[in-house]
């Protein structure tokens, strides 16, 4: 089926070339950070994780968000997302394998990388982290492309795979769940510490992750003569909207018991992100944008007349894309470490070598979904003729 | 190159001597006294300082930190090869000094007098009983030991820095860049780093293992750092946790530090 990728439009190839670029300019900045280390990041001893492991975070609830068109299609049997699952599949695959890659550029020692496997250490939860994103990956890669290959040859998917189908339901929840793990188990970090994180990691997750597949199909459907068709746009556009509804409740669930129960340490961080700390504020600016759009992306899409117009449905989906993705691209990581524990406030910016490694790994996952998507519409228009 | 090799393997050969004979003197139930300043002249691992459980008190009424006193951190940093790095944000520090109201927000308040709210304390990793950064380490480069120092392998460390994360006291510093063109001179006897990975305080188990005191001990003149195993109640420093009123930094966290400070 991959040779389906191997030929294709001018378009089609010089979207691969520009992407390609980008991946060689990520790489060649990545030796220089390789040589150098991780000083050439703005990452600094208060502010240790940054730019690199927020992208992971996100990218985590992106992968995560495959779910919400595997579950009604295979355990509900909701037929109208029988072509945009595999879209969701291959988009799960590709983000995780950007999630990986984010986890590498932001290792000190990254030729290392096997120590976590080869002394597995189960108390550790990056170690659980980086096991279920494998198997995630794994079991993606295999449930979408026999799924597809069956469809080709106009059969039903084998029976092996519904299990595995079955499997990656739960298996789903868990990567996202184990990601905010990551982040709340850690008694130094008042921030984090909170046992609302994984909800909230989900919620996002599954308001993100259907923007960004409503984008795609609208996409998609403008450039190529595949169309997901409307009632599925339609019931991501729902689904995306109870995402957003949920994820914002839950931010303002965080808010309330921060500031009734006004515990200093516990408030610092938020005062960082929304008001500035003690002269600092740099997140100002974004937090209040991300805000701004998860209330135009709300007010849009609760009203089912505007959610309905395909118009005003993508400008909420970018509306909800790019707010979640300051919240947990920008915010969530490196607000855990303002102040410091010891009570310093050193602020962080991402530099332009970071940005570009950023860049590269995005546009390997991009190139990634390219290619796997140009397979997917390929495929499709083959049936359709 | 070769030195920092020869360094490193001679420490570690130390720490498997003085591991060694330190179960052999457990089993023979042998009371350890630690406390007691051993001569260093003997063969090595045969007179190592073997204790159950390390402990430190830092004694800020005697610290001339105040004063502009180092000596505790220039031992530390010149035995343990420490870079002095130019940029702040990329320090590597093993032991240094904070305020006290930065050491212990939880014990300050406002009508306290600013010689004691901004007093320098040092402070350096606590070697908790329960070391968060020990329970999220993805590849156990960072342990406890039997007798509790949280020890790092720095040939192991992948470099995540998710115990520079867990660390509730900003113990731990990562090597941001290649350490070795920032130190002034080199001590042969101890390995230098590399890029990428993370450090802190080992409680000197190269020394102990020598027999020697933690070199910032031995260097405070003030008599300030009291060294010693907190499992024997018949040491110095058990004697003065009983007589004086100590206090150990976010003890609400459950870490358990062994770093214990009089203020």
């Amino acid at each position: 089926m991959i040779d389906k990728a191997l030929t294709g439009s001018r378009r089609y190839w010089a979207l691969v070339a520009g992407l390609g670029t980008l991946v060689v300019v990520g790489f060649v900045v990545y030796l220089r950070q390789l040589n150098e280390g991780l000083a050439i990041t703005g990452l600094s001893r208060d502010v240790t994780w940054g730019f690199y492991i927020s992208q992971f975070t996100f990218l985590v609830g992106v992968a995560a968000s495959a779910v919400m068109v595997v579950l009604p299609y295979y355990l509900h049997d909701y037929k109208a997302f029988g072509k945009v699952t595999v879209l969701g599949e291959f988009l799960a695959v590709a983000a995780v394998l950007m999630c990986m890659l984010f986890i590498v550029v932001d290792m000190g020692q990254p030729m290392r990388v096997l120590n976590m496997f080869r002394y597995p250490t189960p108390n550790s939860v990056m170690f659980w982290d980086a096991s279920v994103l494998m198997g995630y990956l794994l079991l993606n890669i295999t449930i979408s492309w026999t799924a597809l290959g069956a469809e080709r040859r106009g059969e039903h998917p084998p029976r092996w795979v519904k299990p595995l189908i079955y499997l990656s339901i739960p298996w789903a929840f868990s990567i996202h769940t184990v990601t905010a793990f990551l982040y709340n188990g850690l008694s130094g970090r008042p921030f984090w510490l909170t046992a609302i994180l994984a909800p909230r990691f989900l919620a996002s997750a599954f308001a993100s992750g259907p923007a960004l597949l409503i984008l795609l199909c609208l996409l998609l459907r403008r450039t190529t003569r595949f169309d997901a068709g409307r009632e599925a746009i339609q019931k991501l556009a729902q689904i995306m909207t109870y995402g957003m509804v949920a994820s914002v409740f839950f931010v303002l669930l965080e808010l309330f018991t921060v500031f009734y129960s006004q515990i200093p340490e516990h408030m610092h961080h938020f005062q960082y992100m929304f008001v500035g700390l003690e002269g600092h504020r740099f997140l100002v600016p974004f937090m209040w944008t991300s805000n701004a759009l998860a209330v135009l992306a709300l007010v849009l899409l609760l009203n089912p007349r505007a959610r309905r117009r395909e118009g005003v449905l993508a400008v909420a989906a970018v509306a909800v894309f790019v707010s979640l993705w300051i919240e947990k691209g920008l915010g969530l990581v490196v607000t855990g470490f303002i102040p410091s524990p010891l009570e310093h406030v050193t602020e962080y910016r991402p530099t332009v070598p970071e940005l570009l490694i950023g860049l590269g790994v995005y546009a390997l996952g991009f190139l990634v979904l390219t290619v796997l998507y140009k397979v997917a519409v390929t495929v499709r228009e083959r049936l359709a003729a | 190159m070769d030195g920092n090799r020869r360094g490193f393997l001679k420490a570690a050969g130390f720490t498997v001597l003085a591991v060694g004979t330190g179960t052999v003197s457990v089993l023979r139930s042998a009371r350890a006294r630690p406390d007691a300043p051993t001569p260093s002249s003997q063969p090595a691992g045969a007179n190592a300082l073997v204790g159950k459980r390390w402990g430190l008190l830092v004694d800020t009424t005697r610290c001339k930190a105040r004063e502009g006193c180092q000596d505790c951190r220039r031992a530390c940093h010149r035995a343990h090869n420490v870079p002095d790095l130019p940029e702040p944000r990329h320090e590597i520090k093993w032991i240094w000094t904070e305020r006290f109201r930065n050491t212990f927000p939880d014990a300050e308040h406002e009508f306290m007098a600013p010689a004691i709210l901004d007093r320098p304390v040092a402070v350096l990793c606590n070697h908790c009983e329960n070391p968060p950064c020990v329970r999220v380490c993805p590849t156990k480069a960072t342990w406890k030991r039997p007798d509790g120092i949280v020890m790092m392998d720095w040939h192991r460390c992948i470099g995540c820095r998710f115990c520079a994360v867990g660390c509730p006291y900003g113990a731990r510093s990562f090597n941001w860049r290649d350490p070795r063109p920032f130190l002034k001179e080199q001590n042969p006897d101890f390995p230098t780093r590399y890029r990428g990975v993370v450090e802190k305080c080992t409680f000197c188990d190269e020394r102990l293992a020598r027999g020697l005191l933690p070199a910032c001990v031995v260097s405070c003149k003030q008599k300030a750092l009291t060294f010693g195993d907190l499992a024997d109640d018949r040491s110095e420093i058990r004697r003065l946790l009983a007589s004086v009123r100590a206090l150990r930094r976010k003890p609400a966290l459950g870490t358990m530090p062994k770093v214990f400070y009089v203020v």
